[in-house]
């Protein structure tokens, strides 16, 4: 029952025939009384963990009304590992919250089984500190995973800091085995940091905590020397440093697999710092497959310091203009280059820096362009450079320049043929 | 004896190819034209003032062309619904009680909407590109009816006080204040929709290219060429334009077959009618099969400011502006404030959008208000959503010189064009010259639009990673791809199909009107024009999906139980006792009510679309009707994590 999650074929079959062979057990002791309601009854344990784990909470609440020993089978602690807490506010979010009920009945009886919990919150302060609440409650749990996540505004940020601190480090300091922690756009600070390294550096694995403005470089160069056997990181850029890349390339620390970065610029004109050749080197040589993804939310004027050598980027995303210069650096120094997406770009066409991409970076194998322009030649010249190797393409139609060899008609068949399959640009509703 | 017959008008407000008033017309002794105006609605607080004056202006044209005829407009204040009940299936039941013969004929849309989704196996397509592939393999559309001496003898009685019984009523008889009023941007009614048409075609004439003009500044102003509101309240018909098109490219090219780049406007209309015609909860999130279940932030003071032109995104603002005072808004405008209010920065709810939108758009029609803000959301059409719209850069791109925003927004008329777009990096002295503080004259941004597309790029990967099960890193991915050309994704399953699920045909097929024999006396004549709206369609019982079927069980075994009162109240004893699970289930029931009746319906509407072709947005649908399950877990943690929290 590895696949749990996902109801596809493979896994579905499997798993039927293992419920055949215990139903085929369980209904031997049925046969003598004969009528259905005692079958049902006799539904042996397995059977109904089976059965419960592919229904929704609501559904097993139903269910667990039917009988004891279905009630029984509701409380197993199979089925309370993972918990995703729906923490909104009426006057705040469109959809339900968990039921303050439950909560309790699962501080009560259920915490200590709770391994893979998420909090999703709305954008009210209430929900984040009703998250805060719930953690601060669960002293005798041992999470794995944690993840809090603002769904709408960053809440958790509203909070008073010390007031989420005390919560997070109760989870900290009584979990002792963490692997995964996603705490984006949260007030966690170094301290808190500190006393995750102190409780935790064996078992973590993953730590996501973009714009987590309370943390600076020194806070998470304590994390990557301590936590070896971190594999994913996410942070802003502003913490991104060459001793940080070190750390994690150091002989004890085991193979980065990805590292986010986002780039984003609080106020016009900021200056960013840069980072050494040799640093991302010794990131690629330790850990030679791992991506790099990189979000950009900067002013075409503050890019000054970014892709002037080469840098072993795999996803790149520029969510606000890019200059033609910039692009045409990023075909330059970009080798390890598998995924662009530009949101826009300037009033001239990109024709010289698209085709410098597909010419050197040979692992490109998705693009995407919003307001852009390119015309239809070089945009068919690119395609065919990189051939059926792209297998994300996805360009506004706006973006395609009719030109006196291709027009908008036209360019959907030649692109077809290059990537041997059906391909159209991105259309717009135009009413 | 020859029948007296009615004509109601809806939604097509001519009498340009009108089948429906010819066949009244025809044969019969005396005819009715009727509208029915229902000013409860009207006035109040001067809402919508612009569909209004439109709309009665509309009245007045038609009035004005029948009196030409010799006949009237019958206008009868009060709603239909208090005339007839609801639904056209029961107002024809009623006609045929009290003898009389009820004519429907379709003139709304280009293409009979059923014979598309019958074509597509029974579901109307999803994406824009699958529908063209749908209609170019479908007969083009009927030709207009042609109407030389509509009235041919029949005569219309009219009374000496017609005109206060049943005349079109003015904008002040309906209470709206009309003081100050500009004169109509977009004038209503038949005969300006006539010249607009021959004005157009004059220009694509003169222009001679066909394919879709290039954006300029110019685009955003309301051009006495354009069409969509005459096609919204059917003062222009859609194939009239569809021929007329279809001709001058003939005569122009001198190539016999257009391309359907050719009705672009049309057939997005018609597309989105398409999605809507067996969707009842088409303009909602809740309960809507094919739209994707995204947590917005529910935020009247936001949403008010979008509203009311005052973001402090001058592009933003000056749009909004227009809109409210013209009733029109070019359709990049519209995708940037729908970007804006919705994914892009704000992060509220489409819907919303939508009520604004068909507030105050005259060519809001249901379905494709509804289907465009979905799509602009991002909310289904299986669209990528890296791209947001900069509330800065879009415009700037545009109107490099903002003009368009010194017209809607005088009081930044004295910013240069360096800074129009964001007037909050001025200098103070740019400020002092331009007689305009930011903070003061013209608000600050109300949100920092790099830090809000950053967190809201990264909640819809969230989303869609978790409905697509993608695990990997990329962005585009994210998103079920349609790069196969059927447009849906996913290769056809022909095992999969349900023929018997088919939602069966609501609008009253054309063939009966054949009915030739007329005995009745009166005729009730109306144009099948009415948009599909969410009453009048009948959802028919679908197949359950694996799960549902197990849900199902569980509730009827728990009913089964409680029809005799006793299992009831042994689980609330069990509850005092050792085990509290039967109470908190039994609270859980009670107060999440309204969640299960949402989570049936959905999985009726997703059990609907498994089989079809697209089954993965069956998956989808499926993980949306299980976000509120525990069986959730994030996608951004590694694989094996996952698997660990697994019962093996």
């Amino acid at each position: 029952m590895k696949r749990r999650l996902s109801r596809d074929k493979d896994g579905g079959s499997s798993s039927c025939v293992e419920l055949m062979e215990v139903c085929k057990r369980a209904r031997c002791p049925s046969e003598n009384s004969g009528d259905l309601p005692s079958d049902w009854a006799w539904l042996p344990q397995e059977i109904l963990l089976c059965i419960f784990q592919y229904l929704p909470l609501l559904d097993r609440a139903f269910a667990a009304q039917v009988c004891h020993g279905w009630n029984q089978a509701f409380h197993m602690p199979e089925l309370w590992r993972c918990f995703e807490f729906e923490l909104t506010q009426p006057a705040s979010s469109y959809l339900k919250a968990t039921h303050p009920d439950l909560i309790k009945q699962i501080i009560k009886k259920h915490s200590n089984h709770l391994q893979y919990v998420s909090f999703k919150v709305d954008s009210s302060t209430e929900s984040a500190e009703a998250a805060c609440d719930i953690l601060s409650q669960l002293v005798n749990c041992s999470l794995k995973t944690l993840g809090l996540i603002s769904t709408a505004r960053p809440s958790f940020m509203e909070l008073p800091k010390s007031h989420f601190i005390s919560a997070l480090t109760v989870v900290f300091v009584n979990s002792k085995s963490l692997s995964s922690l996603k705490i984006d756009d949260t007030p966690v600070d170094d301290p808190s940091l500190k006393v995750l390294v102190a409780n935790n550096s064996d078992t973590l694995k993953l730590l996501k905590m973009s714009s987590c403005p309370h943390v600076s470089p020194a806070g998470i160069l304590c994390v990557a020397d301590q936590c070896h056997g971190l594999r994913e990181l996410a942070l802003n850029y502003h913490l991104l440093s060459d001793e940080l890349l070190i750390a994690l390339s150091s002989e004890k620390h085991v193979h980065l697999e990805h590292l986010r970065i986002d780039v984003v610029s609080e106020n016009p004109g900021q200056q960013f710092h840069s980072i050494k050749k040799s640093s991302w080197d010794a990131m690629v040589r330790h850990s030679p497959k791992f991506n790099l993804v990189m979000y950009f939310f900067l002013y075409e004027d503050e890019f000054g310091p970014f892709f002037r050598e080469e840098i072993p980027v795999t996803h790149l995303y520029f969510g606000r203009s890019v200059s033609k210069d910039v692009l045409g650096r990023v075909g330059m120094n970009c080798p390890r280059l598998v995924e662009l997406v530009v949101c826009a770009n300037g009033l001239r066409p990109l024709d010289e820096e698209l085709i410098r991409i597909a010419e050197r970076c040979k692992h490109l194998s998705a693009i995407g362009l919003g307001e852009c322009e390119v015309s239809c030649s070089a945009f068919v010249e690119f395609v065919k450079m990189c051939g059926r190797r792209l297998s994300q393409l996805s360009i506004m139609e706006e973006v395609l320049i009719p030109d006196h060899k291709y027009g908008l008609d036209e360019i959907h068949w030649e692109v077809s043929k290059h990537l041997g399959r059906v391909w159209f640009p991105d259309m717009m509703p135009t009413w | 004896m020859a029948p007296n017959s009615i004509h109601w008008f809806r939604r097509g407000l001519r009498l340009h190819d009108n089948p429906a008033l010819q066949e009244a017309v025809r044969g019969a002794g005396t005819v009715r034209c009727v509208y029915f105006l229902d000013p409860w609605f009207a006035g109040s607080s001067n809402l919508g003032v612009n569909r209004w004056r439109f709309l009665l202006q509309c009245l007045d044209d038609l009035d004005s062309n029948l009196r030409k005829l010799n006949s009237r407009l019958f206008v009868i204040r009060g709603q239909p619904a208090n005339v007839f009940p609801p639904g056209d299936a029961a107002i024809k039941k009623l006609a045929m009680e009290a003898g009389v013969e009820v004519i429907v004929k379709i003139s709304h849309t280009l293409y009979n909407l059923d014979k598309i989704i019958e074509l597509n196996g029974g579901q109307p397509p999803l994406t824009y590109k699958r529908f063209q592939t749908l209609i170019s393999r479908m007969d083009p559309p009927e030709m207009p009816v042609v109407s030389s001496a509509l009235m041919g003898c029949c005569v219309t009685p009219i009374s000496e006080d017609h005109g206060d019984k049943y005349g079109v009523p003015s904008l002040e008889e309906l209470g709206f204040d009309t003081e100050g009023l500009p004169s109509a941007v977009w004038p209503g009614g038949e005969t300006e929709a006539l010249t607009r048409i021959e004005r157009h075609l004059e220009r694509k004439a003169w222009v001679a290219n066909f394919e879709r003009p290039r954006m300029n500044a110019n685009s955003l102003l309301a051009s006495p060429t354009g069409l969509s509101p005459y096609l919204r309240f059917g003062c222009l018909s859609c194939r009239l334009f569809y021929f007329k098109l279809t001709d001058l490219y003939r005569k122009v090219k001198k190539t016999s077959k257009p391309p359907l780049s050719l009705y672009g406007q049309l057939l997005w209309r018609e597309f989105f009618y398409t999605a809507a015609t067996t969707n009842p909860r088409f303009d909602k999130m809740e309960g809507n099969p094919i739209c994707v279940r995204i947590p917005w932030d529910r935020n009247p003071e936001a949403l008010a400011k979008w509203a009311e032109a005052k973001t402090g995104f001058p592009w933003i603002d000056a749009i909004m502006t227009q809109l409210r005072q013209e009733g029109w808004i070019h359709h990049l405008a519209r995708h940037a404030v729908a970007c804006f209010l919705t994914r892009g920065d704000l992060w509220i709810s489409w819907e919303e959008g939508m009520k604004v939108f068909e507030e105050l758009l005259l060519d809001a029609d249901w379905s494709v208000n509804a289907g465009s803000w979905m799509w602009l959301s991002c909310s289904s059409f299986f669209q990528q959503f890296f791209h947001c719209y900069c509330p800065v850069g879009f415009g700037r791109r545009t109107d490099p010189n903002g003009d368009f925003i010194r017209r809607y927004l005088p009081v930044l008329r004295g910013f240069p064009a360096k800074y129009i777009y964001d007037p909050w990096n001025a200098p103070d002295t740019v400020q002092a010259a331009a007689k305009c503080i930011i903070g003061v004259h013209y608000p600050k941004p109300m949100v920092n639009h790099a830090e809000a597309s950053r967190l809201n790029i990264e909640r819809m990967k969230q989303i869609y990673q978790q409905l697509s099960r993608y695990r990997g890193l990329g962005l585009l991915a994210s998103v079920p791809s349609t790069h196969n050309g059927n447009g849906n994704g996913i290769a056809y399953s022909p095992g999969e199909q349900q023929p018997g699920t088919n939602t069966p045909a609501t609008t009253v097929s054309s063939s009966t009107v054949a009915s030739g024999n007329r005995t009745g006396s009166i005729l009730l004549n109306f144009d099948n024009e009415e948009n599909q709206g969410p009453s009048g369609i009948q959802q028919q019982q679908q197949r359950l999906g694996k799960t549902l079927i197990c849900v199902s069980l569980f509730r009827l075994l728990h009913k089964g139980g409680s029809v005799t009162g006793k299992r009831d109240r042994e689980s609330e004893r069990d509850a005092e006792g050792e085990d509290d699970t039967l109470s908190t289930a039994h609270k859980l029931q009670r107060q999440i009510a309204e969640i299960t009746s949402v989570h049936a319906a959905s999985g009726n509407q997703s059990a609907m679309v498994i089989g079809y072709q697209i089954h993965i947005y069956a998956n989808f649908m499926d993980t949306v009707n299980h976000y509120k399950s525990d069986l959730f877990f994030p996608v951004y943690f590694p694989t094996d994590e996952l698997d660990e929290g697994h019962i093996s």
